[in-house]
């Protein structure tokens, strides 16, 4: 059993576990702190598998950024400290069956499945063969996504203030 | 012990995606319903890192989607936190129950 194995199975331990504690938590700040562990062995993940650049955009968007937000509302909005009101019961039970059920389903077909494993060398990494790809017109460019992102961002971010803003002339 | 192959990491996302439902259904406050569905998006981008480093190494689509994917979950957040403040100056609650301004 090699360090990389033991490695691995201690990044997939702190995801899934920083997961359950994350949507099971009954404090709402500690929720968002686990989510942030959980989001931070994510990025571990993509670093285990030497895709260094989705690691480090990882890193600062979810945890620099989305994370960084979700604090800020909670302290808009909610209060950190007392408790959330528990789930339903009936509705708990329900939930954790159908996630068990899609879950068995979705491992049967996983174990079923014959993956037929590529043996070209990984590019992964190069940040030199991303920024070309992304930004060329050829055939396997993806410049129209970049630029329609860049136009859902604008418009994201004009819808937020829209919808944030405080009208003073109400009332 | 074999070596870590594709099927790991499946497993490790399609946990990761359940535990997000389970989250989604379950929770009533709507930032930690939000975080649910991020968790949901990042089982997704696992998802096509390994199928992009076990299958297809000398291609980067995987990376791209997971990049684009970022780039529209952060959107998604900071729309869907304007909405939850602005319904919490309304009502003075953010739990999805009290959100019912439409019904009726």
């Amino acid at each position: 059993m090699s360090a990389s194995i033991i490695i691995f199975y201690i990044l997939a331990a702190v995801v899934l576990g920083g997961a359950i504690l994350a949507v099971t938590s009954p404090k709402i700040f500690r929720a968002a702190i686990y989510l942030l562990f959980s989001l931070i062995g994510i990025a571990g993940l993509y670093f285990w598998l030497n895709y260094e650049f989705i690691a480090a955009v990882q890193v600062v968007v979810y945890v620099g950024g989305i994370v960084v937000l979700i604090i800020f509302s909670i302290f808009l909005t909610a209060g950190s400290g007392g408790d959330m009101r528990d789930p339903l019961k009936v509705r708990a039970l329900f939930a954790g069956l159908a996630t068990l059920t899609g879950y068995c389903l979705t491992y049967y077909v996983i174990q079923r499945t014959e993956f037929v494993v590529g043996t070209q060398p990984s590019i992964g990494s190069n940040v030199n063969a991303i920024g070309a790809q992304m930004l060329s017109t050829t055939e396997h460019g993806y410049l129209l996504p970049f630029e329609v992102v860049s136009m859902l961002l604008l418009a994201a971010m004009i819808g937020c203030i829209v919808i944030a803003i405080k009208t003073r002339t109400a009332k | 012990m074999k070596d870590i192959g594709l099927t790991h990491f499946l497993i490790v996302s399609t946990m990761l995606f359940f535990i997000g439902v389970y989250g989604f259904l379950t929770r009533r406050n709507m930032i930690t319903m939000l975080m649910s569905v991020e968790l949901i998006l990042n089982a997704c981008n696992i998802n096509f890192i390994a199928f992009n480093k076990y299958l297809f190494p000398d291609k980067l689509d995987g990376t791209f989607f997971t990049l684009f994917n970022i780039a529209i979950a952060a959107a998604e957040a900071a729309v869907a936190i304007a909405i939850i403040i602005n319904l919490y100056r309304m009502r003075k609650s953010i739990d999805a129950e009290d959100a019912d301004m439409m019904r009726s």
